[in-house]
């Protein structure tokens, strides 16, 4: 079963504002247009402002008359792009599957990402207190078995809160509420749907397939799906630019990294799941580059060109260690650690045979990696492992490649 | 001190772009070296207002908190 998170930041502009200005926390307050302009609205309010009656979406001059004592802020907007990177940065440290949706919501696939023991609820508690200490602002998390679920839960209770929707308590949550609080379903759905009868989701989940397609054509699948929790659309994979120059992973050890043997454990996590993915797109790469990050947050990188291209585990776990062992002084202890492979060409490549190597230990080390694949597309990710690994399992114990490998783009895009 | 305090810094820069601050100016043209770094992490001040990288700073064996957000660099105000 998918973990997936939907994480809202709660009255994001207002809340970034009034981080900055502590004297403004305990008053109404507004982000929007200006008030003179009949135009200007208000894009977001605090707690206090909703008190008021203000609404996202009112007019600045209709809600100054509702509060007359409204602070309305014009919006900063270079600095919540900042405060939404800085999100983001947060929650790829727990998955590279994160979708943004808009400035302050992103939907994270955490499945099989974290070590085994630590459930959805225990990761979106761990990042709501990250976002509350390292940025100020507070956040409102759904967890569930799909995204539709998911983003229900951040709606559910805000702000500053965490619902967790399953497979055994959806009916009493989610059932309840009304249609329109489904994802895309506007004003006209809602109409069409009150029509025959249907108010709330539940009702909604149990009209008939046919009743609804009948009425929306294919919508009316997607309603169904969305409403019975059937929905098994992925989270996308982040990306800067989609095209393909390098495959990394990066994690944060579930505990800081004190010994040459703890690297090297994370490291033949992170490689094996670089090398498989690199299989699995039928590419090779020549530079090898690592990332660490140790527990003052000081930083580096270093990259090393192999002789020949390669997907090879072993010798893709080889040089990042071996490069690793020679850039790192141990001053302090680690907290993250990245491999990525870059200079990528097919597979198909044809390679130079090297002139002093045996040529047919690259084809049996190619099979067996192959065979290894085999193991763990059938078996899981744990199957088969290096005997390193099985020295800490805590360490050891995350799946960077998780089972769902295929990346369409979301929802309608 | 019972604002925010813009202030400025001599800081090292090293080859990876690591930033460590080494000297705070205090605008009266008083300086204080900053004696050891002790804590370094990403953090919000709720008190002065603000985020970044806050580092615990001792300085004439007092501790600090020095805030780089975004470029510039404040001290957190006390109490
Ligand atoms: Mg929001």
């Amino acid at each position: 079963m998918r973990n997936i998170l939907h994480s809202d930041c709660n009255s994001f502009y207002a809340s970034v504002e009034c981080l900055y200005r502590p004297e403004i926390r305990d008053k109404p307050v507004a982000v929007g247009g200006d008030p003179e302009n009949r135009h200007g609205v208000i894009l977001t309010k605090n707690e206090i402002a909703k008190r008021f009656g203000i609404k996202t979406g009112q007019t600045t001059w209709q809600a100054k008359q509702l509060c007359p004592e409204l602070m309305v802020i014009p919006p900063n907007f270079s600095l919540y792009k900042r405060f939404s990177d800085m999100t983001r940065e947060i929650y790829l440290e727990y998955t590279s599957k994160v979708e943004p949706f808009g400035l302050d919501e992103a939907w994270l696939d955490v499945t099989g990402c974290v070590p085994n023991d630590k459930t959805g609820m225990a990761t979106a508690r761990e990042i709501s207190n990250k976002i509350k200490n390292e940025l100020g602002i507070t956040v409102s998390i759904g967890v569930s078995y799909n995204k539709i679920f998911a983003k229900l839960g951040s709606d559910y209770k805000k702000p500053d809160a965490i619902t967790e929707i399953n497979r055994s308590n959806f009916k009493d949550i989610v059932w309840p509420l009304p249609v329109g609080d489904l994802l895309y379903v506007g004003k006209a759905t809602r109409r069409k749907l009150s029509g025959i009868g249907v108010h709330t989701i539940g009702e909604l989940a149990n009209t008939p397939r046919g009743v609804l397609t009948d009425i929306f054509g294919k919508w009316g699948d997607i309603l169904y799906t969305f409403s019975n929790g059937y929905d098994s659309s992925p989270v996308s994979e982040y990306t800067e630019n989609s095209d393909v120059k390098s495959v990394g992973n990066s994690t944060t050890a579930p505990k800081d990294l004190t010994s040459e043997q703890d690297v090297d454990i994370v490291m033949n996590v992170l490689c094996d799941s670089v090398s498989r993915r690199m299989r699995e797109s039928g590419l090779k790469g020549r530079t090898v580059s690592i990332s660490v990050r140790d527990c003052n947050l000081f930083s580096f990188t270093r990259q090393r060109k192999l002789d020949e291209f390669t997907n090879i585990t072993s010798e893709i776990t080889r040089a990042a260690i071996r490069l690793f062992r020679d850039s790192y002084d141990w001053s302090h202890s680690i907290r993250s650690v990245g491999v990525s492979v870059s200079d990528l060409t097919s597979d198909t490549t044809a390679q130079q045979i090297s002139f002093f190597e045996d040529p047919n230990k690259n084809i049996k080390l190619e099979k067996l990696d192959l065979a290894i694949d085999g193991l763990k597309n059938r078996f899981g990710t744990f199957a088969v492992c290096p005997a390193i690994m099985l020295i800490d399992k805590k360490l050891s114990g995350f799946d960077p490649i998780q089972e769902h490998t295929i990346h369409p783009v979301g929802f309608f895009k | 001190m019972t604002e925010k305090k813009f202030v400025e810094v001599t800081a090292y820069y090293d080859s990876e772009g690591n930033i460590s601050p080494l000297v705070i100016h205090w605008g009266d043209g008083s300086e204080y070296e900053i004696d050891k770094i002790t804590d370094i992490r990403k953090a919000a001040s709720l008190k002065s207002g603000g985020a970044g990288i806050r580092y615990t700073c001792r300085i004439k064996g007092q501790m600090r908190y020095l805030f780089l957000d975004d470029k510039r660099w404040f001290i957190e105000k006390i109490g």
